[in-house]
């Protein structure tokens, strides 16, 4: 990764001195290693503290709707799994794609920090990325843990190692795609009973605070005003204060972004309180794939998505309810 | 000591939203023609099946609906000519996302009901009505505020 880091700082730099953007949207390093925060910079002095590493998980793309409204061109970087995220802002007509110089970067699977303290490791000063290794140096030494037990469950389940869009690119190596099926959790719940269900999803979703930072952070959820900050929408802004407003929240949420939400992962990585909202989109896409053709959402930025349109002989929601649907 | 309960009939409070042209005259053809459909089945008048925003449904069961029916034109017959298209989508995900999150399947249906069949809007009505009777009390996806001091 350290290669690839130095490029992106010099391409940074370069694109910041000859002026071509006014800004680029990347990663600064935060109070610690392994918290590294999106950051904009908007000359090359403040890139000392740019950073790329196994950190960076999140994803830059919604910055975009603030930031590529300034004046002048905006630089992002973007993986494989952020860039569905712009095209579908792009189709959306949040952000205009002539406004942007994107891009594209090598990702190897980000890392759990979660998941490291669970080894018992932490105090994270430093990662190696090595194949299927890392090397994970911290104040209380060294250790060399197998990649795959630490990586970010969004990460398990990559979608794709192949970015959608790019201007440019700086890829040195291949990358690997998730080896997890995304939709296994999703099945096992289909195979449990209602009563099972609602009691799986009772027991998570009552752990929400409604702190919304899963509503912040999803490229999906760009409305300016949206539904859940009207007070006549009947689910508080705060806490939920019944059974219902956390189900209605996050029914609602999930019905919203269908068709759109690209599977970036972002809500789960988020969620304080490690709620699986993946969960909850997962199925809707599961839904789409099988009822009406397989469809990936920021695959392009254009073209119409699954619920703006139809076919004369789309399954009978009766026959759905009843698996009889084809 | 036996305890002594005064054991009501659970009769549910069922909502039916129907599109103004094909299904809400459907309704009232069945009242013309003095054919029945039970009283706790409140109509909601939609101009069209398409208008019926998920959160309609959820707030129907959020105010104490034990089961909620959408009715609109037969695919191919909408007013909007195609606005019943998308409700089939969205109302197939909808329900299938509801079932997910472990609500009863028989607590939501959608049915097509033209301005010319008052007898199957009856029909319909009586059967969804029994169905959601068998089932009992909608206790999922309640707001016990609504439902206190019932
Ligand atoms: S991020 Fe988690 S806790 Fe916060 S609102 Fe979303 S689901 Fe609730
Ligand atoms: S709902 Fe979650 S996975 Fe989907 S686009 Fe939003 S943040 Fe990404
Ligand atoms: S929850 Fe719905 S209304 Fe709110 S931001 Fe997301 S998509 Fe928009």
């Amino acid at each position: 990764m350290r290669e690839v880091e130095l490029k992106m700082k010099e391409r940074a730099a370069e694109l910041l001195q000859s002026g071509e953007v006014a800004r680029v949207i990347g990663w600064k390093k935060g109070e610690f290693y392994f918290d590294p925060t999106p950051a904009v910079f908007e000359s090359a002095d403040e890139l000392d503290g740019f950073v790329y590493n196994g950190f960076c998980g999140a994803n830059l793309s919604k910055y975009l709707i603030q930031q590529s409204k300034k004046e002048g061109k905006t630089a992002i970087f973007l993986k494989p799994c952020d860039s569905f995220s712009f095209n579908q802002l792009v189709k959306e007509h949040r952000i205009k794609r002539e406004d942007i110089y994107v891009i594209a970067i090598e990702c190897q699977g980000k890392l759990d920090v979660e998941k490291l303290k669970e080894k018992g490791v932490s105090a994270v000063t430093e990662v190696e990325e090595n194949g299927g290794e890392v090397v994970v140096s911290s104040l209380y030494g060294t250790v060399t843990l197998a990649k795959d037990e630490v990586l970010l469950s969004k990460c398990e389940t990559c979608k794709s190692k192949v970015h959608q869009v790019k201007d440019e690119e700086i890829v040195f190596n291949e990358m690997q795609a998730g080896k997890k099926d995304r939709f296994e959790m999703v099945e096992k719940l289909e195979a449990m009973t209602e009563a099972e269900r609602f009691a799986f999803w009772k027991e998570q979703l009552s752990k929400c605070i409604r702190c919304n930072a899963c509503r912040n952070v999803c490229p999906a959820c760009s409305c300016i005003k949206c539904v859940f900050d009207n007070p006549a929408s009947g689910v508080a802004a705060k806490a939920n204060d019944s059974e219902f407003e956390e189900q209605m929240f996050h029914i609602i949420r999930a019905f919203h972004v269908a068709g759109r939400c690209t599977d970036c992962g972002e809500c789960s990585r988020v969620c304080p309180q490690n709620i699986p909202l993946h969960l909850l989109n997962r199925k809707f896409i599961k839904d789409i794939d099988t009822l009406y053709g397989e469809y990936q959402a920021g695959e392009t930025a254009d073209g119409k998505t699954p619920l703006t349109s139809y076919t004369e002989s789309d399954a009978e929601p009766n026959d759905v309810m009843n698996g009889e649907a084809k | 000591m036996q305890e002594v309960t005064e054991k009501k009939e659970f009769t549910p409070n069922i909502v039916a939203f129907c599109c103004n042209w094909c299904s809400y005259a459907g309704a009232d053809l069945a009242g013309s023609s003095r054919l029945t459909y039970p009283a706790n089945v409140k109509i909601i008048r939609v101009p069209c099946s398409c208008r019926v925003n998920p959160m309609f449904v959820l707030k129907a069961f959020q105010q104490g609906a034990d089961g909620v029916i959408l009715c609109g034109c037969h695919p191919g017959d909408c007013y909007y000519v195609t606005g019943n298209y998308y409700t089939r989508r969205r109302m197939s995900l909808l329900y299938s996302f509801l079932n997910y999150m472990g609500i009863e399947k028989e607590r939501t249906r959608v049915e097509w009901v033209s301005a010319a069949e008052g007898a199957r809007f009856s029909a319909v009505m009586n059967d969804f009505v029994k169905q959601v009777t068998e089932l009992g009390e909608n206790r999922r996806l309640t707001d016990l505020r609504v439902k206190e001091g019932e």
